[in-house]
């Protein structure tokens, strides 16, 4: 029992994280122009931030005990 | 290759296709060997999430807002991360419950409201209705454009056109046809449909396999990666301004915000959605690897929308084709027919993965939560008294199905024109969003009332209906546009798109913002301003507290009444047919140990109960509800009545509590026991060792004595003086053998705690004197030299005068035993401290052997190798002195090295511990 509330309490935490990651005002600092790679600032902040949310919920979500 | 038979030929080919999977599926799924019980293929089928406005209108809203269409799946994305928790709840809630949609899951928990249950449809298929126009919109329109090949000319007013040439019209009908054999063959007890679910998985991996397969070849194909498409976007003045786009987007942060929000929702609470997630769940456990591969997919299928975006925008900079067509129509440009042909192919599984399911749960909520519960209480049908309704039902769900569509038809006719493919599925996402508060406030607050969850629903409608739906009619010319632009009858404040005066917002925030406030504050205020009734009451702690519950068998208690097993059977063989309500009452009777038919089985409340969970997973709780109620008589219990049964659950809970609490106590009583045991056996080893050493040691003067009296009778020739010396051998050994003796009892007596102490003044000096003049004879004959240094006075001490003599009577004999045997030398010296008085007896004799300082005072150890040395005691003399010191409250203990003698020291303290204490007190 204590692992699933554990495992809750990360999740929660991630889901806050995700809330902060793509909401003013850090969504802001990268909506400027310049580019990385090519692709412009705040698409590759999007994409990127995304996808290290998602590896962290599949950390949880898979990680045993 | 793009003339229209090829491209009706694949699609049926594709559709055949998709048919044949589920086929496949339910057959494997009848012989056991279900294919869909896995967890990839759940997260596939949660896929069906993107729709034809993720494959067709994202690009279209990316075109005209950049990062906009993002929020949407975003949005899912955090949601899901909160799935472990509220996902996981639904999930046990709904399978306990054998909830069949999310109408029977609000109606189950406010009380099995047929009301509720009635209005929840109601709100879910107007409010999907636009989202499933928006589906014949793509499909009709990506036929129509992929038909004029190669020139691309964007498909006509529909409205201009009659009904019957109508594309969308027969895609609606062809969808119901196929809707209809895929998701109503028979009907399932628990409203699974393994076979859907397995096409819908295929279907999201096409669409996301021709979604990419365009995105590859835009970006890699037309041009050089993702750097020289945008590279080529920044050059373009009305392109570069879309590149940090979202101070341009009407409401900005806030739009992005709600949009967020709305689609945290739209992934709980959409009716399809709810169907893969909870509905078809066969393992609780698939959550762990959808809660990141669904989100994974939703990434991957976004990644080339801004790319297809810029493309389309690049290539077609005159405006003149719909961005919400670029999917389709830059391969076209391309003179990819292949491509465009898999583009349409991947267009049509989204489009039909959403209608199949979103209908087949629409029918099902339309079939168990509006349409039954009506039958049924109509006692002209006489439903009650029908055989077999299972055909009745099918029916139904068959004409549900037809309805649905249809409708959605005729919504593109009014009003599918004005708006662009995500405009309209956001109209969609706002209605399913009013059922937030009622389920996430039905799961976690044991206060919401039926009443709380009606009035929030119906007012959150209501606004939405004010506010998005009405617009949209106006804007399609149904309603008169002055009704947006001036506000009903002119009065300002009533603008649908400015309610209040509210202006500034994007239409959707705008809605969003209004119909949430009246949502949760009238779901509040009602359900804090009024009571709840028994029925709600027990639903309420049923699923609130569905993870401390535990059983299927937790509503069985809260029923009181009479019931027939026939009744019960006929009943459940009229909805779910014969074979099914026998294979049910088999499996209750065995898990009682009893057997169907043959043994009688009580229809009591549980019974009851597994009956109503039976019969709810065909025709929903509410209508299980009344069904069971018109064939048993029962009796409604009283809120007081569910209440004290609540109680007494909690006092059960209580006393598990204190059960937990003894059984603890219970663990360290035993271990204590335990040790007690443990100690007890050592004891018991001692004591066989004691009697084992004690037989020994009377047994060595005994067979001296023996022999000599054997001697001394068998051979009367022995002269007198060897008689004389025998017979003192055997004095000598007769009287070791009562000093042996002497000592066994005087250790019982003080191991028993038995021994008798007479305590009284002593002088140590005087006793010291005394032992020693009584050994003199003994020293003389041995020739040892004593030696006593005692001060001039000491003081007395309160002690048994006998045994001390005996303490020191045995040092001393120690000592003559030991000393040097031609210069034997004894020292005894008397010393007192503030404490106490320390008596030392000094011997010159071997001394002893480092290590046994300890050992020597043990039972029956004797020092010396009693291999070569005849043993000279009984070995209890030294343990037995030990005590008696110990006794007094002092000490005995051994100082010397192996030949420089050995220092039998002992203490007796001025007043021991309990004379101590009487001082203190005195004083």
């Amino acid at each position: 029992m204590r692992e699933i509330e554990g495992r809750g309490q990360r999740m929660i935490a991630l889901c806050m994280l995700g809330c902060v990651l793509f909401n003013f005002p850090i969504l802001a600092l990268f909506n400027v122009r310049g580019s990385f790679f090519g692709v412009p600032a705040l698409y590759a902040y999007i994409f990127m931030a995304w996808a290290l949310l998602i590896a962290l919920m599949a950390w949880v979500a898979e990680r045993r005990g | 290759m793009l003339q229209g038979w090829v491209i009706v030929v694949t699609s049926f080919a594709y559709l055949g296709l998709l048919f044949a999977i589920a086929f496949y599926a339910d057959k494997r799924a009848d012989a056991g060997r279900s294919i869909i019980a896995s967890p990839y293929v759940y997260s596939l089928s949660l896929a069906v999430y993107a729709t034809a406005w993720t494959f067709y209108g994202s690009v279209g809203r990316a075109a005209s807002d950049g990062v906009g269409f993002l929020p949407i799946y975003i949005g899912p994305t955090l949601m899901i991360a909160l799935w472990w928790i509220v996902m996981r709840k639904i999930l046990r809630i709904s399978k306990q419950n054998r909830i069949t949609s999310l109408a029977d899951f609000i109606a189950s928990r406010y009380g099995k409201s047929a009301l509720l249950g009635g209005v929840v449809t109601v709100i879910a298929v107007i409010g999907i209705l636009p989202y499933i126009s928006l589906q014949l919109k793509a499909v009709s329109n990506s036929f129509t454009i992929v038909l004029q090949y190669p020139s691309i000319i964007m498909p006509a007013k529909v409205t201009a056109l009659p009904i019957m040439q109508d594309t969308a019209l027969w895609v609606a009908l062809i969808l119901a046809a196929f809707t209809i054999a895929f998701g109503t063959r028979h009907l399932d007890a628990a409203e699974h449909h393994e076979g859907m679910v397995a096409a819908i998985a295929f279907e999201s991996l096409v669409k996301l396999l021709a979604f990419l397969a365009v995105g590859v070849f835009v970006t890699f194909g037309i041009y050089n990666g993702f750097g020289d498409l945008f590279d080529r976007a920044a050059a373009d003045p009305k392109l570069s301004a879309m590149l940090t786009p979202l101070e341009g987007v009407a409401g900005g942060y806030a739009s992005w915000v709600w949009l967020t929000i709305l689609s945290m929702m739209a992934i709980m609470f959409l009716p399809r959605q709810f169907q893969v997630t909870v509905i078809e769940n066969t393992n609780e456990r698939h959550l762990n690897k959808a809660i990141w591969l669904f989100p994974v997919y939703m990434l991957a299928i976004n990644i080339f929308v801004l790319p297809i975006a810029f493309g389309g925008l690049l290539h077609f900079p005159e405006g003149n084709v719909d961005a919400d067509t670029f999917v389709l129509t830059l391969p076209m440009f391309e003179k990819q027919e292949l491509l465009a042909l898999l583009v349409f192919i991947g267009g049509l599984s989204a489009a039909t993965g959403m209608v199949i399911v979103e209908t087949i749960a629409l029918s099902t909520m339309v079939c168990n939560d509006l349409v039954m519960p009506v039958l049924l209480r109509l006692r002209r049908l006489r439903l009650n008294e029908r055989s077999d309704l299972t055909g009745l039902l099918l029916g139904i769900r068959r004409g549900a199905i037809v309805g649905i569509l249809l409708l959605g038809y005729v919504y593109f006719r009014l009003a599918g024109e004005a708006y662009a493919l995500v405009s309209i599925g956001l109209i969609s996402f706002a209605a399913v969003a009013q059922f937030a508060p009622a389920v996430l406030g039905g799961i976690f607050w044991k206060g919401g009332t039926r009443r709380g969850a009606l009035a929030g629903l119906s007012a959150g409608f209501a606004v939405w209906l004010y506010t998005l739906l009405l617009p949209a009619l106006a804007r399609s010319g149904w309603l008169p546009i002055s009704f947006v632009g001036q506000g009903p009858f002119g009065i300002e404040l009533l603008k649908p798109l400015e309610l209040f005066g509210l202006a500034g917002l994007d239409q959707i925030t705008h809605a969003m913002i209004w119909s949430m406030l009246a949502n949760i504050g009238s779901y509040v205020a009602v359900s804090l301003s009024g009571a709840q009734s028994a029925e709600e009451h027990r639903q309420a702690s049923l699923f609130v507290d569905v993870f401390t519950r535990t059983g299927e068998g937790g509503g069985a208690r809260f029923w009181r009444g009479t019931a027939s097993v026939p009744d019960l059977y006929s009943l459940l063989a009229r909805f779910q047919g014969a074979a099914v309500a026998e294979s049910a009452f088999q499996d209750y009777a065995r898990a009682r140990g009893l057997r169907w038919p043959g043994d009688t089985l009580i229809a009591d409340a549980e019974f009851v109960h597994y009956v109503e969970v039976q019969l709810a997973g065909a025709i929903g709780a509410a209508s299980a509800r009344i069904m069971v109620a018109s064939a048993v008589k029962e009796e409604a219990l009283t809120l007081e009545e569910v209440r004290k049964i609540l109680d007494e659950a909690s006092q059960v809970v209580i006393y598990s509590h204190r059960l937990e609490q003894k059984s603890r106590e219970l663990e360290a009583a035993t271990a204590e026991l335990r040790t007690a045991n443990e100690r007890l056996k050592e004891l018991d080893r001692l004591k066989d060792d004691f009697l084992s050493t004690v037989t020994h040691e009377l047994r060595t003067p005994l067979t001296s004595i023996r022999a000599f009296s054997e001697i001394l009778t068998q051979d009367p020739d022995v002269d007198l003086a060897q008689r004389r010396k025998f017979l003192g051998i055997i004095t000598k050994e007769t009287e070791r053998l009562t000093r042996i003796i002497n000592q066994v009892l005087d250790l019982a007596k003080i191991e028993a705690g038995r021994a008798e102490w007479s305590e009284a003044p002593i002088d140590l000096r005087e006793m010291i004197g005394d032992t020693v003049s009584a050994m003199s004879q003994v020293f003389q004959e041995k020739n040892i030299r004593v030696e006593t240094r005692l001060p001039d006075r000491v003081t007395p001490v309160k002690a048994d005068v006998d045994r001390i003599i005996q303490v020191m009577l045995n040092l001393l004999s120690n000592a003559v035993k030991f000393c040097d045997l031609s210069n034997g030398r004894i020292e005894i010296t008397l010393t007192e401290n503030d404490h106490a008085l320390r008596v030392d007896v000094r011997d010159n004799g071997p001394g002893i052997v480092p290590g046994d300082e300890q050992k020597i005072f043990d039972k029956f150890v004797q020092a010396g190798d009693t291999l070569t040395n005849k043993p000279q005691g009984s070995g209890l003399g030294l343990y037995i002195s030990r005590h008696i010191v110990e006794h007094h409250g002092g000490r005995l203990w051994v100082q010397g090295r192996p030949g420089k003698g050995a220092c039998f020291s002992f203490t007796l303290p001025l007043a021991h511990p309990a004379g101590a204490g009487q001082l203190a007190r005195a004083a």
